[in-house]
């Protein structure tokens, strides 16, 4: 086994150190060392999205990126979504728009849609779909969670133009 | 995934000198490709050598008369936003939103693409059909390869051990040029080519100049067919003329058959996706200038 390494980072805002060996994925590091569960592991090769965070100014599939990646870095997961027991407007929409069954994929949508929002404040239904081409659902099929994006982004960005 | 050692070399000559050290290393830029076949089993390393950190790796720089460099690890989402390549190389940026979806996106490098060499990776169709070469530095020092000699079989290509992919150089867009890469696939998003056509075309007074075709996913390597651009000069950009092309570029390719198609439906397609990125190809150069 190989050295682990320390790794300093920042998570949700906060200042965030761990100690990881160099084969982690940053999803094992999050769930297992960190102990942030909110993001899950679905396909583990990067094609399902469930486990989508932001890192820096993109998101990506942290299966896929090495939990030594992140120094220096500032990710976003599920967890810091939320403004303490205030739902972000993309969750609330979501348990409105029943935009979920058993949840795995939930957090990735979120994280992603979340991203898509701040890109483009009133996506088309069209952009929305491309953009969550990388999340994969097995249970809603899709629909409600497409509308359950719309209606955040008015919510957020007010009604478009 | 076995264990190894993680390295992130800040500046080139220090990566070289890793990686000369190191034979059993692997390099790492978005890990798209990387990370799944470590993980799988399919590759192993002692060393993984991140190099995100070399300035030269990282890079996207224009100009009017030297082209595009795009450093080997940029990843689409910079490419996609960056403003001179969404003027001068329309294609480029479609190319970089079709690789994977937004997260994979956020990654993935036409500098990995291309050293990935699999016969149907996106990028290296539209990249040969660009006229670009590849930058590679090693142990020797410096040198440049056309996209299209350096693919060698599948999974493979002209790097010797201790040498890296430093940057893709792109020639700057002749007047009266366009270039398009067109895929086919089941799905609208998220899946291998079928077949990919890449094509671009330089016209002068109405007139075919030059032209270069190239194909994925139909033969061991990406394929360049230059007879087929060959026989579009001193063409007007006719269906016919474009139809002919096709037709050699069809010729050219020697698919296999798969799960996402028969030999016969791929050679079948080869025509159709030539001649369909040539017109688009062609409608660029008219629109642009
Ligand atoms: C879900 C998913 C969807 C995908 N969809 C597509 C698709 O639509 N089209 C497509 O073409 N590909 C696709 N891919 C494959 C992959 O994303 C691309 O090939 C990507 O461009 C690889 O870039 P990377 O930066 O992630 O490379 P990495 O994985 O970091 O590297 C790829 C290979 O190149 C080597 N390497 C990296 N940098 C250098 C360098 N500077 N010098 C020498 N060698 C180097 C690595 O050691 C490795 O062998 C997909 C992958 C996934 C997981
Ligand atoms: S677990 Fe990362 S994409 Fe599926
Ligand atoms: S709610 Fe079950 S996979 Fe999406």
């Amino acid at each position: 086994m190989s050295a682990k390494v320390q790794v300093q980072t920042t998570i949700n805002n906060e200042p965030v150190e761990f100690l990881c060996e160099p084969r982690q994925s940053l999803l094992e590091c999050l769930r297992d060392i960190v102990g942030l569960t909110g993001t899950k592991e679905g396909c583990g090769d990067g094609n399902c999205g469930s486990c989508t965070v932001k890192l820096g100014d993109r998101i990506v599939t942290s299966c896929l990126v090495l939990g030594v990646e992140a120094a220096g870095e500032s990710i976003t997961t599920v967890e810091g979504l939320a403004h303490g027991s205030t739902l972000h407007p993309l969750q609330k929409a979501f348990l409105d728009h029943a935009a979920l069954q058993c949840g795995i994929c939930t957090p990735g949508f979120l994280i992603a849609a979340d991203a898509l929002l701040q890109k483009h404040p009133h996506p088309t239904e069209e952009q929305t779909r491309f953009w969550l081409s990388n999340n994969l659902c097995r249970c809603t099929g899709y629909d409600k969670i497409i509308r359950a994006v719309q209606a955040a982004a008015i919510e957020i960005n007010g009604a478009a133009q | 995934m076995k264990a190894f050692d993680y390295a992130a070399p800040a500046s080139l000559p220090e990566a070289v000198g890793l990686l000369a050290s190191q034979p059993s290393a692997r390099l790492l830029a978005g890990g798209t490709d990387l990370l799944v076949q470590l993980r799988s089993g399919r590759k192993e390393a002692d060393v993984v050598i991140d190099v995100k950190k070399i300035p030269e790796l990282n890079e996207i720089a224009f100009s009017p008369a030297g082209g595009l460099t795009i450093g080997a690890a940029v990843p689409c989402y910079r490419l996609t936003a960056d403003a001179s390549i969404q003027s001068h190389y329309p294609a480029l940026v479609e190319v970089a939103s079709w690789i994977g979806g937004t997260q994979i996106q956020g990654r993935a490098s036409l500098g990995g693409n291309l050293c990935n060499s699999a016969p149907s990776a996106d990028s290296i169709p539209l990249l040969i059909a660009l006229g670009a070469s590849a930058l590679i530095a090693g142990p020797a020092g410096s040198r440049s390869v056309p996209v299209e000699d350096f693919c060698t079989a599948p999974g493979r290509n002209q790097l010797a051990p201790g040498e890296l992919l430093v940057s893709i150089q792109i020639p700057p867009p002749a007047p009266f040029s366009g270039a398009a890469y067109l895929r086919f696939i089941p799905r609208n998003e998220m899946d291998i080519a079928v077949v990919g056509a890449g094509a671009a075309v330089t016209l002068s007074n109405g007139v075919i100049a030059g032209a270069r075709i190239a194909l994925s996913s139909v033969a061991p390597t990406p394929l360049y067919v230059p007879a087929a651009g060959e026989s579009l000069v001193n063409q007007m950009p006719t269906a016919e003329a474009l139809e002919t092309a096709a037709k050699i570029a069809q010729e050219a390719a020697s698919p296999i058959s798969d799960m996402r198609g028969s030999a016969a439906y791929r050679r079948h397609l080869c025509a159709v996706m030539v001649r369909r990125a040539l017109e688009l190809a062609v409608a660029r150069a008219l629109e642009i200038n």
